[in-house]
């Protein structure tokens, strides 16, 4: 047992060594749960334009992650699929307040949407938000309460429809109902609501984001499943920050700078781009025109007011989302 | 079955050959659907895109360094509470004192709390905003999302597993041999080498086992002080959660085949051990022979 114990000492020593020793040509960056592929390349390709450089990655659910650095992740910069993560960041002294301001499009670097993935030809015909609300079409999204990815599909919807019932509160509220009374089962995640309808094959119609149905068709078989994008659908940003907190202490900011600012050159975009991702950079965006096609974008400030309101007429206790979903 | 041993044997409570044969068959079904039939998926989906793939798979980096991470965590939680197990099963068995009752409570504690529990707890203790997380941030002691606090999470989840196999079994065998080879003269490491060992070897082989199972499976505790580094804090349970989630189906099935060999490895040891030990002389002789030395 005495060897054991040593040998895992030792083990453990080197192990840990590389933890403990890090220098500012080392960053970690802190990413969502589903980015492994994109970031994987990403790094590659900025490893290999500056030289003696590690990019560290952490993946897991955004506010998990945002919750860990609070509690002691040395995470330099963080890429969250969610702005209101970054909020809390924000809130506990990690993130500066004017963060939207460091880089540009609000720093997000690339942006996606909520969209509709269809069984092959579209059987049941879905174009458009309103045919989801049809008694022949059953619809598969994640449960709002517990997933991110679900929560800009519910926004959607609501934003969809105040503009079709012209802000008609109880009409929309109906409508969203509806919606929801077309969902045979709700998964806590993303990933597990792409399983019930790839694998389980239930519903007609999968709601999630756009980056998500390319790797989905890519994974599962291209002819199996049709991307239907919708007239109308709602931003979802990809925003990025420096922990301001970590890199002071680490003395990491201007690679941390670096790195984020290089997810906006023409050669971040166009690894973006391939991922599913839609990106501001118009060279790249019309290189990958026809994997995107047209959709008019709103956004969460000018239809609900921002994510403090969002969260305060949404999605608190007992507010519309509680009184949609609790009908059922 | 021969005529004669069915007339030799007092008739039992359902035993009839219909009864056996449903239960028998009840058995096989429920093994097969529950236990085999998952574990066979495991394999076939790992090499569900063929040999290359699979070794591609378990050669990366992130690969070899999540069995690694997993095999050190275990390397240093198991040992640990292999001694820490025996220490409370000794103490608990073989002493009255104070607290004995409550002791016996608490070391079952993580037994009956989810793992999540677990690490949120330490999350609370040693994370940032925590007990001591401006006194370890000062001295730049970094506990959580690194290897400290993955084996502590993973010591915490499994710590009964040792000295809850040990206690029914030396509260069996009483004080006894203890006493009389303390009488005669032994010391008390001698008399825990010579007589308490050898007879909860078996047992004490099967809690390591357990233990070191959960300890490489831990997956709730190590997921919330581990911070998901990749190629650093991502256990093997972590990493396959991981390539799942990214749509890599075959390479999360490869990377929990390697997670059920190093299960399937203890297992074998395990049984080797039993074996070998298996030809020795009875573990009761062992006072006598601590009897017969002390005596010339």
């Amino acid at each position: 047992m005495k060897r054991l114990l040593l040998v895992g000492a030792a083990l453990a020593a080197i192990l840990a060594a590389p933890l403990q020793a890090q220098a500012a040509d080392k960053l970690l960056n802190a990413s969502y749960d589903v980015a492994r592929e994109l970031f994987v390349q990403v790094n590659a390709a900025f490893v290999k334009a500056h030289p003696g450089v590690t990019i560290d990655q952490s993946h897991a659910g955004t506010s998990k992650q945002a919750r860990a650095i609070v509690e002691g992740l040395e995470a330099d910069v963080v890429t969250f699929n969610q702005v209101t993560d970054i909020s809390f960041l924000v809130k506990n002294g990690f993130v500066s307040d004017d963060w939207q301001n460091d880089f540009p499009n609000k720093a997000s670097p690339f942006y996606s949407l909520s969209s509709f993935l269809v069984r092959a030809g579209n059987p049941k015909n879905i174009k458009d938000w309103s045919d989801l609300v049809r008694d022949d079409v059953k619809v598969v999204f994640p449960n709002p309460k517990t997933s991110g990815n679900a929560r800009y599909t519910y926004l959607a919807a609501t934003a969809y429809a105040k503009e079709a019932f012209n802000n008609d509160d109880a009409k929309v509220k109906e409508f969203v109902t509806k919606l929801f009374d077309n969902v045979p089962v709700f998964d806590t995640g993303g990933r597990a609501a792409t399983t019930t309808f790839v694998e389980r094959e239930i519903g007609d119609v999968l709601i999630t984001f756009e980056s998500e149905t390319t790797g989905i068709r890519k994974e599962f078989g291209a002819d199996k499943f049709d991307a239907v994008v919708p007239s109308v659908s709602l931003l979802a940003e990809f925003p990025v920050a420096v922990v301001d907190k970590v890199v002071e202490k680490r003395g990491s900011r201007d690679l941390a700078k670096t790195y984020l600012d290089f997810l906006y050159t023409p050669e971040g975009q166009k690894i973006a781009a391939e991922n599913g991702n839609r990106v501001h950079d118009e060279a790249i965006a019309g290189e990958f025109k026809d994997n995107f096609p047209n959709v008019r974008l709103v956004t969460v400030e000018d239809v609900f007011g921002g994510w403090d309101a969002v969260q305060k007429d949404h999605f608190a206790e007992g507010a519309l989302l509680d009184q949609i979903y609790g009908k059922r | 079955m021969s005529a004669t041993a069915k007339i030799k044997r007092p008739p039992r409570v359902g035993d009839n050959p219909l009864f056996r044969t449903i239960l028998i068959a009840v058995v096989l079904v429920v093994t097969a659907l529950f236990i085999v039939a998952p574990l066979a998926v495991i394999g076939f989906h790992a090499f569900s895109q063929g040999w290359r793939f699979y070794a591609a798979t378990i050669a990366h980096p992130d690969t070899l360094h999540a069995i690694m991470l997993t095999v050190v965590t275990a390397l240093i939680a198991v040992p640990i509470n292999t001694a820490f197990g025996i220490a409370a099963a000794w103490a608990i068995t073989k002493f009255d004192f104070p607290g004995r009752r409550l002791l016996l409570v608490v070391i079952e504690i993580p037994f009956s709390i989810s793992p999540i529990v677990a690490g949120v707890a330490y999350l609370f203790v040693y994370g940032l905003q925590g007990l001591f997380g401006e006194i370890l941030a000062d001295a730049d002691v970094k506990i959580l999302f690194a290897l400290p606090g993955i084996v502590l999470a993973s010591m915490f989840v499994t710590a009964p597993f040792v000295a809850r196999e040990l206690i029914p079994l030396m509260q069996a065998q009483g004080r006894d041999l203890e006493e009389a080879a303390t009488s005669l003269g032994a010391s008390g490491w001698r008399t825990f080498f010579s007589v308490t060992l050898p007879n909860i070897r078996w047992a004490l082989l099967y809690g390591v086992v357990l233990c070191n199972a959960r300890v490489m499976g831990e997956f709730g505790a190590v997921s919330v002080v581990s911070g998901n580094i990749r190629g650093q804090t991502n256990t093997l349970p972590l990493h396959i959660e991981l390539l799942y989630h990214d749509y890599q189906t075959a390479g999360a099935f490869a990377a929990a085949s390697i997670l059920a060999l190093l299960a399937v490895v203890t297992l074998v040891a395990k049984v080797a051990l039993e074996r070998r030990g298996a030809g020795r002389r009875p573990a009761l002789a062992a006072p006598v022979a601590v009897l017969t030395e002390n005596a010339k």
